[in-house]
């Protein structure tokens, strides 16, 4: 099953910076391994993530098969008004998990 | 002929004197209650960071499952974990913590893992999950999780003796290629250098736990295949009475010790 973990403050003053952390589930098959019958088993990874802010780009990644299994991101941004922040993880065979959560500003 | 029947008898004294220094040390060897550490001491901050905190835990994500199957119905009798047991951070609170206990019904020690196999098979009428599977690991993790601060105390009465002295034994026992027993590292030679790691003391408190290098959740089994691989010994396989009675012998000599699930290691 999909899951991601998500922190952020639920509240915070304007013009604070707020740290967030996403956590997702997700097993990053690099695609250069091989199984004991020698077949090779193919790139499973995420290969994009977005954070979005009021439907502001505010944090951008891209992923590579290096980055280990169950990827954490931890990022800062600016709390500039109350809203929603919506992160999307999108990869290999058709991958994609969306979660948002809200922030309220003072 | 004398010369003959004295280095006889020095041979003899000298492995009686062998054999007397093996039984003594056996014991020698154990770890004072006081000096144990769990191995979450011996890792780096920031590893200790990453179990310490829900959000970087990858450990989680596994609870955060074993969370949605212990509601969801499973089996012939169409119930779910919940329907008998109901909120598990209750009821399963401190469960952890005693296993591997005395299963009546079977008639021999079991863990965690069996024990949520049995009631699967025997109450939910479903199939039981397999070993190591997401599902199993996941259950088992949300099980466990319920347990987490808690000491460690399984009851070792007279049905679980004989058990823990097996595992005690195994323990104790050199074995594989590289004639090595735990008790020579885990016991011995714990803080000292394994290649480029620290020997930790090899106690149970976290699992299962999410290990850096299986990029997942493992249980204690699957942590014990691997250091039998290690010296070259061919491992017990999953669900082994032979890898019960080691863990109720971990367990024993972990008593009191503060459970960590899901912990973090390298």
């Amino acid at each position: 099953m999909a899951r991601a973990v998500l922190s952020l403050p639920a509240k915070a003053r304007h013009g604070e910076v707020i740290e967030i952390k996403t956590l997702i589930a997700h097993a990053m098959e690099t695609g250069f391994r091989r199984t004991q019958l020698g077949e090779p088993i193919p790139r499973d990874i995420i290969t994009r993530f977005v954070c979005t802010y009021n439907g502001d780009e505010i944090f951008r990644a891209e992923l590579h098969p290096a980055i280990a299994a169950n990827p954490l991101l931890a990022f800062t941004t600016v709390a500039t008004e109350s809203g929603t922040l919506e992160f999307k993880w999108s990869g290999d065979r058709g991958f994609s998990l969306t979660e948002s959560a809200t922030i309220a500003v003072e | 002929m004398k010369a003959d029947c004295g280095r006889w008898l020095r041979h003899v004294v000298a492995t009686a004197c062998a054999l007397i220094g093996c039984a003594l040390s056996v014991h020698a060897a154990e770890i004072p209650l006081a000096e144990r550490r769990s191995g979450y001491e011996f890792m780096g901050r920031e590893t200790r960071a990453m179990q310490d905190d829900d959000v970087t835990n990858p450990g989680v994500l596994w609870v955060l499952d074993g969370e949605t199957l212990w509601n969801r119905t499973a089996g012939a009798t169409g119930q779910a974990c919940a329907g008998c047991h109901g909120d598990a951070r209750t009821s399963m609170r401190g469960v952890a913590a005693r296993y591997p206990a005395w299963d009546v019904a079977s008639g021999r020690p079991i863990n965690l893992e069996q024990r949520i196999n049995a009631c699967r098979t025997g109450r939910q009428k479903a199939a039981p999950l397999v070993y190591e599977s997401r599902d199993l690991l996941a259950l088992t993790a949300y099980v466990a999780r319920q347990s987490r601060g808690m000491e460690i105390e399984i009851a070792i009465d007279e049905r679980i003796k004989p058990s823990l002295n097996a595992g005690r034994d195994t323990f104790h026992r050199r074995q594989g290629q590289l004639n090595l027993a735990c008790t020579q590292c885990h016991d011995d030679r714990w803080g000292k250098k394994l290649a480029g790691n620290t020997i930790p003391q090899a106690h149970p408190t976290g699992y299962p736990l999410y290990r850096l290098e299986w990029q997942g959740l493992g249980s204690l089994q699957r942590r014990l295949r691997n250091c039998m691989a290690g010296i070259r010994a061919e491992p017990y396989p999953y669900g082994a009475p032979e890898f019960v009675e080691l863990e109720i012998y971990l367990m024993w000599r972990a008593r009191g010790m503060k459970l960590e699930t899901p912990a973090v290691r390298p």
